[in-house]
C-alpha cells in the first residue's frame, strides 16, 4: 500500500538523498567481470548492486523449449536474501516470475533472435542489494551482457523509472520514495530507435502526469545509455592498451 | 501448436487490418460481446462470470480471517491468484501457475490495489492480530484471447457481489456471526488491452490475434478517467506516440464498458 505521511521533498525542492527531481542517482557500470560467462556486466545505482551474466548462444535444454525459426532468450531475475531489509527467500517469488519476464520481452525485441534458430541464450540478473528500480538497473545491464557475449543486437537497451512522490514528477526514484511515492513508471528504451520495450505502472497518475513521468523516464534512459556506451567502449579500449603493452 | 494456424493467417489478417478490417469483421477498436453474471458460485462469498465473446471467465472471492502483514498490521490483505485450468485450452497444462499466470494475476491485482478498490483498514479486525484476507481467484475457462482485461472485469464484477461476515470478538478470539454486510468498493478499475499488429493498435485481441502481435499493452482505469496501472507485454516494442494513442484509446474504451456496465 502507498501512504503518504512523511515528506519526500524538501521547501527547496530537493529529495531524501539531495537530488533534484529530474536527477538521477550516481550510476557506475563495467562490462566483463565474470571471467566463466560469455557476457557479463555489473551496475551500481545508487545502492542497487546488480550483476548480470550472459551464457550463450548455445544449445537449448531441455530441447522442447528450442524454436526452429529463433533463438529463445531464458531470463532469471533473482535477489539475494541479504539484498533487502528483511531477509528474502531465496525461492523465486511471484515477483521475480513476473520481472523475469518483463525483462525477457524488454531485451529480445533488441536481439537479432532469427539469426539463430534452435539456440537459446540463458540470462541470470542477480540483485545483490536492492534500493528501488532494480528491474530497470537490471536490464541497463543486462544489455551491456549481451552486448559484451557478442550477441547481434539492434541497438542497447537502457531502462529508467519515474514516479510521482508530493504531487512532483520524479525521476528514478529510489527504494523509500517507489514505496512511500504515488506513482512508479519503469520504463525500458531502445535509444536509437526510439522504441518502448517496457512500460509498467503502478499508482495513480492522470493522463496529463503519465505523459510527464514517461517523457521524463525517456530522458533519464537517454542520460544512461552514454554511460552505457562509455562502460563498453571502456572495456576494449582497456583490452587495446593491454595488447600494445 | 495451435499458433502455427495463425502465423498462416498472419498475411491474411496484416492485408485486412491495412483496410481497417479484422478476422471476426469487428473494427479496430471495437470490444467482443460482454456479458457479466453475478452471484453464480453460492459458497463464495462473491462470484462472477465474463464472456468476452468465447473467452470465459470465473471469478469466485473468498473470504478468510488472517494475521496481518507485519509492514500493514492494521490492513486487511488481498490477494488475487490466476489458474490456467488445463479445461480451457490446449495449450494449458495441469501444474503451478506459471508466468503466464503469474502475471495475469499481478496485473489484475494491481489495478484493484492501486485503484484503492478495495479499503483494506476497513478489513482490519484487531490490529496486529486479526484482519480478513480477501482471495480473488480468477479461474480461466475458455482461452480466446485477452485474458487480462476478461478476469480484471470479471474480478470487480466479483467484488461488487462480494458479501463479508459479521462478526464479534470473544476472550480476543474472532466470532463469525449470523448474516453478511456487503463489501463495498472505493472504485472500479476496467483494464483495456491494446495489441500492436503490424504497426497497427486494435483493442481485445482475440486468440488469434495475441497469437502474431507483436506487442501489446494493458492499461487500467480508475473511476475519475486516470490511469492506476499499465503492463506492458510481448517481444516487441512500442513508439511514444503508439503509447500515447493507446492511453487515450483506453480511456475511451473503459467508460464505454463503464456505462455498458451501469458502473
Amino acid at each position: 500500500m502507498k501512504k503518504k505521511n512523511k515528506k519526500l521533498i524538501d521547501k527547496k525542492g530537493l529529495r531524501m538523498d539531495g537530488r533534484k527531481p529530474d536527477e538521477l542517482r550516481s550510476v557506475k557500470l563495467e562490462v566483463g567481470i565474470l571471467p566463466n560467462a560469455d557476457g557479463s556486466a555489473y551496475i551500481e545505482m545508487g545502492k542497487n548492486k546488480i550483476l548480470a551474466a550472459v551464457y550463450g548462444p548455445k544449445e537449448m535444454h531441455p530441447k522442447h523449449l528450442a524454436r526452429s525459426d529463433r533463438m529463445v532468450l531464458r531470463c532469471r531475475y533473482h535477489m539475494a536474501p541479504f539484498s533487502v531489509q528483511e531477509r528474502k527467500s531465496p525461492a523465486p517469488s511471484r515477483r521475480e516470475v513476473e520481472i523475469s519476464k518483463v525483462i525477457r520481452d524488454s531485451l529480445v525485441p533488441a536481439i537479432f533472435v532469427e539469426n539463430y534458430p534452435r539456440t537459446g541464450i540463458d540470462l541470470f540478473i542477480e540483485v545483490l542489494q536492492a534500493d528501488g528500480g532494480t528491474r530497470c538497473a537490471g536490464i541497463t545491464a543486462a544489455a551491456l551482457a549481451i552486448a559484451e557475449a557478442g550477441i547481434p543486437m539492434r541497438d542497447l537497451v537502457v531502462a529508467c523509472a519515474a514516479g510521482k512522490v508530493d504531487e512532483t514528477i520524479v525521476l528514478d526514484l529510489m527504494d523509500t520514495e517507489d514505496k512511500v511515492g504515488s506513482a512508479d513508471v519503469p520504463v525500458a528504451l531502445m535509444p536509437n530507435l526510439n522504441a518502448i520495450t517496457l512500460l509498467q505502472m503502478d499508482g495513480i497518475l492522470n493522463p496529463d502526469e503519465f505523459e510527464e513521468a514517461l517523457n521524463l523516464a525517456l530522458k533519464g534512459c537517454k542520460k544512461i545509455y552514454e554511460m552505457q556506451r562509455e562502460a563498453l567502449k571502456t572495456k576494449y579500449v582497456n583490452l587495446k592498451e593491454v595488447e600494445e603493452q | 501448436m495451435t499458433g502455427s494456424i495463425a502465423k498462416i493467417k498472419q498475411k491474411q489478417m496484416e492485408q485486412l487490418l491495412s483496410k481497417g478490417k479484422r478476422l471476426d469483421d469487428r473494427g479496430l477498436t471495437d470490444y467482443r460481446e460482454i456479458t457479466l453474471e453475478q452471484g453464480i458460485i453460492e459458497r463464495a462469498e462473491g462470484s462472477a462470470r465474463v464472456f468476452l465473446g468465447k473467452t470465459e471467465i470465473l471469478v469466485g472471492i473468498k473470504i478468510a480471517t488472517g494475521k496481518p502483514f507485519p509492514d500493514t498490521p492494521d490492513a486487511g490483505v488481498l490477494t488475487v491468484n490466476c489458474e490456467l485450468v488445463p479445461l480451457a485450452s490446449p495449450d494449458f497444462e495441469p501444474g503451478p501457475p506459471g508466468e503466464k499466470a503469474i502475471e495475469i494475476a499481478r496485473v489484475v491485482d494491481r489495478g484493484i490495489r492501486e485503484s484503492k478498490a478495495i479499503d483494506v483498514k476497513k478489513l482490519c479486525i484487531k490490529a496486529g492480530k486479526n484482519v480478513f484476507v480477501v482471495f480473488v481467484d480468477v479461474y480461466v475457462l475458455n482461452h480466446d484471447g485477452n485474458l487480462i482485461d476478461a478476469s480484471a472485469l470479471a474480478a470487480v464484477a466479483a467484488l461488487l457481489n462480494t458479501k463479508m461476515p459479521n462478526y464479534e470478538i470473544e476472550d480476543d478470539t474472532v466470532k463469525i456471526t449470523q448474516g453478511y454486510t456487503p463489501l463495498t468498493l472505493k472504485s472500479r478499475p476496467i483494464t483495456v488491452t491494446i495489441a500492436k499488429i503490424n504497426d497497427k493498435l486494435v483493442v481485445d485481441p482475440q486468440l488469434k490475434e495475441e497469437q502474431v502481435m507483436d506487442s501489446r499493452i494493458s492499461i487500467a482505469i480508475n473511476d475519475e478517467g486516470s490511469i492506476c496501472a499499465i503492463q506492458k507485454g510481448g517481444a516487441g516494442y512500442f513508439t511514444t506516440q503508439q503509447i500515447k494513442e493507446a492511453t487515450k484509446l483506453a480511456k475511451e474504451k473503459a467508460e464505454e464498458i463503464r456505462k455498458k456496465m451501469g458502473w
